[in-house]
């Protein structure tokens, strides 16, 4: 294990370590715009200058391992210059159109400049101009005058999605990045190149100019997109209700996790979060299509479940809800007797997989359905209430339309029914031959755990306020079984972790604070 | 407080006395006005609204939104006049502008007269001095409160004021008093 020393303070790093990794974890910061953990080492940006002693001048961080006795100086006059200079350098062709830019607020030419730039521009020529807003796919806007070269989005597309659509075509000043003849950055990946891109050269078609970024704010959640669980940051505009078309979650961004998804995100999860603020959102309970309070609702829910043998009752589960929800449910079917359980919901199309992150599951918490123990036959269940064997049914956000089963099958069985509840997040088919719908929070708007398919428990959080009278599932169902006459005393989603952790093994143990931010594996 | 000031009646008379000297005053005037006296003030009152104060150069009157050569807002919707608004009052919508030199541009860019202060931060942090208060106009009026909100199409019509100060557009009819 190599010894070194930076800026006086020593330290002990693995083999291998550059010399930026090895300042990151002191604490000290060395500005790099080409470098990326994620990908291969450039050095086309120039600017992670360090001294190293006996080195006779300056040297890249990023291209230097860490060796034993090292003595690094990152705060030298001479390391100062020389970052000034590199910055100018930069700045050289680069536009003054920081108003109309996206990435204006999160730059990192912006954020240099002020910490390591700060000289008097000395150009007086014209700026070498290049086309802008030009699309590059259906979600990656490039302008080219804005771009330094840095090369971090054709190293991402030559080795992380290996479909290499993008190069830097031209020589000297006129160089640009520009895409293969025939090519369109269409990989499943895409929008990673603009997470990864340190200025404004490659913007998200999908949020430019919706918000600026200083009006957003972030929670830490999980992408509910497939069974990979990436961890993403969900950024949400509640200071400017008039921007973007009055949508709360302007976009999601991917956040690290070592054990997940590193620093990626798919394209499928990265924009999958319209149905938040869609117009299809349920806002309040309705009985018999007219709207009414909560009370009422769950009054109704009671005396519709309450009538039936037990088995008379059936109950299918989401995939796509928390733990603690599923928890939930499990104590409602316990309550009622019924063993009409089930959760699996064919998708009319398989999912695609691939081995970078996405999952053919396209549900975030089928594993925890499957140990929570809910996982019965939910086609039988269909053919039960068809056969009139059942006469209530509590269905959690699926639509059941939108599956693998014949729609006049489904129809069928849901039009035998004496009662249908639906709780869900959106209005779809189900909904509408729903005799109550129960409107859910969507996951950005509560707290609460996902477990992957590896079985990973994870934790997200809220990020905006629930949309109308929307609560969340675990609320709905304890306030049933309240009804029920079960000590139902759960006022958060946490009380019904304690109640998963405390009662079914694989999670035993558990609790939010050992969660933490990367999350821990069932047994 | 003395016992002078204490007996409030000495300073009931000087108070009316004060009014009642202006009134002889311009009382004084109006006579020698009307009796040919061309020459004198009729009052030391200005007469509003055919009498102007004279306005200071620099003084924050209505805003206006600069227009290109063609018409078209110079505003690029960059949001920083909105950022800066300690009142809260504008309300810019974005929109992606066909030349993509200028590349973005306001749908919808407006100021709720209502609830500004007129500190002039937005003029101050306009980078493309697209928006200007230097109508001259410091009329507006409205029955509600949302005929105080002025839009982009209204504050694109109006003009800078004259060199004596005088408004060279109308003041704009708010929403709730258009026929």
């Amino acid at each position: 294990m190599p010894k070194l020393t930076i800026d006086g303070k020593e330290i002990e790093v693995a083999p291998g370590t550059n010399l930026i990794e090895a300042a990151r974890q002191l604490g000290i910061e060395i500005p790099h715009y080409c470098y990326h953990p994620g990908l291969s080492i450039a050095g086309q940006c120039r600017l992670c200058m360090v001294d190293i002693e006996k080195a006779p001048r300056p040297t890249i961080a990023c291209n230097t391992q860490a060796a034993d006795g090292m003595v690094v100086a990152t705060q030298t006059e001479r390391v100062k210059e020389t970052q000034r200079s590199i910055m100018e350098f930069h700045l050289i062709n680069h536009p003054l159109d920081c108003p109309v830019c996206d990435q204006a607020g999160e730059c990192w030419l912006q954020i240099y400049y002020m910490k390591y730039g700060l000289y008097d521009p000395r150009m007086v020529d014209e700026k070498v101009h290049k086309p802008k807003a030009v699309p590059l796919g259906p979600h990656v806007m490039l302008d080219a005058e804005r771009c330094i070269l840095c090369s971090r989005c054709v190293r991402f597309c030559d080795e992380i999605t290996g479909t290499g659509e993008l190069g830097i075509f031209h020589r000297g000043d006129q160089s640009e990045i520009g895409l293969f003849p025939g090519r369109d950055l269409e990989n499943k990946y895409s929008g990673n190149v603009v997470d990864i891109c340190p200025v404004g050269a490659l913007t998200d078609r999908d949020f430019r100019f919706q918000v600026r970024v200083w009006y957003l704010d972030t929670a830490k959640s999980i992408c509910p997109g497939c069974a990979r669980g990436c961890n993403i940051d969900v950024h949400v505009n509640r200071r400017r209700p008039h921007h973007a078309g009055g949508k709360r979650v302007a976009r999601l961004k991917p956040r690290f996790n070592a054990e997940v998804n590193k620093w990626w995100l798919c394209d499928e999860g990265r924009y999958g979060y319209g149905f938040v603020d869609d117009a299809s959102r349920v806002t309040t309970p309705v009985w018999r299509s007219e709207p009414v309070p909560w009370d009422t609702a769950i009054a109704e829910v009671t005396r519709a479940l309450g009538r039936h043998a037990p088995d008379a009752v059936g109950v299918v589960a989401s995939p796509k809800m928390p733990n603690e929800d599923l928890m939930a449910v499990r104590r409602l079917a316990e309550a009622l007797g019924t063993r009409q359980v089930g959760f699996k919901v064919p998708p009319r199309t398989p999912g695609d997989q691939d081995d970078l992150l996405i999952r053919a599951d396209k549900n975030p918490n089928t594993r925890a359905a499957e140990l929570i123990g809910l996982d019965g036959d939910v086609a039988g269940i269909l053919t039960a209430a068809r056969s009139g064997r059942i006469k209530a049914l509590w269905v959690f956000g699926h639509d059941l339309f939108d599956s693998a089963w014949l729609e006049s099958d489904v129809t069928l069985a849901l039009g035998a029914l004496e009662t249908l509840i639906f709780t869900g997040t959106n209005a779809g088919r189900t909904s509408a031959l729903a005799h109550l719908v129960l409107p859910a929070t969507a996951w950005v708007e509560r707290d609460g755990t996902f477990t992957n398919w590896e079985g990973r428990v994870q934790r997200f959080r809220p990020a905006v306020e629930p949309l109308g009278e929307a609560l969340p599932e675990w609320d709905i169902v304890g306030r049933v079984l309240g009804m029920l006459g079960h000590a139902a005393s759960a006022t958060r989603a946490e009380h019904w972790f304690v109640d998963l952790a405390a009662n079914v093994e694989a999670f035993r143990g558990m609790t939010y604070q050992s969660i933490g931010e990367t999350g821990r594996m069932t047994q | 407080m003395n016992l002078a000031q204490r007996f409030y009646l000495r300073e009931v008379l000087s108070g009316l006395g004060l009014t009642a000297g202006h009134f002889f005053r311009n009382m004084g005037r109006h006579i020698a006005h009307s009796l040919g006296r061309r020459d004198a003030r009729g009052a030391v009152t200005i007469q509003y609204p055919e009498e102007r104060r004279p306005l200071a150069p620099r003084l924050r009157s209505l805003h206006r939104l600069v227009r290109r050569e063609d018409g078209s807002p110079r505003c690029v919707a960059c949001m920083m006049c909105e950022t800066v608004c300690p009142a809260r009052c504008i309300y810019i919508v974005a929109d992606e502008h066909p030349n993509p030199e200028i590349e973005k541009v306001p749908s919808r860019f407006d100021i709720d007269l209502g609830k500004c202060v007129f500190c002039g931060y937005c003029v101050e942090a306009c980078p493309e001095d697209a928006i200007r208060m230097d109508t001259g106009i410091l009329e507006f009026s409205s029955f509600s409160r949302g005929g105080m909100i002025y839009t982009k199409e209204a504050l694109l019509a109006l003009e800078p004021a004259g060199p004596d100060g005088r408004p060279a557009s109308p003041v704009p009819i708010p929403a709730d008093r258009r026929p």
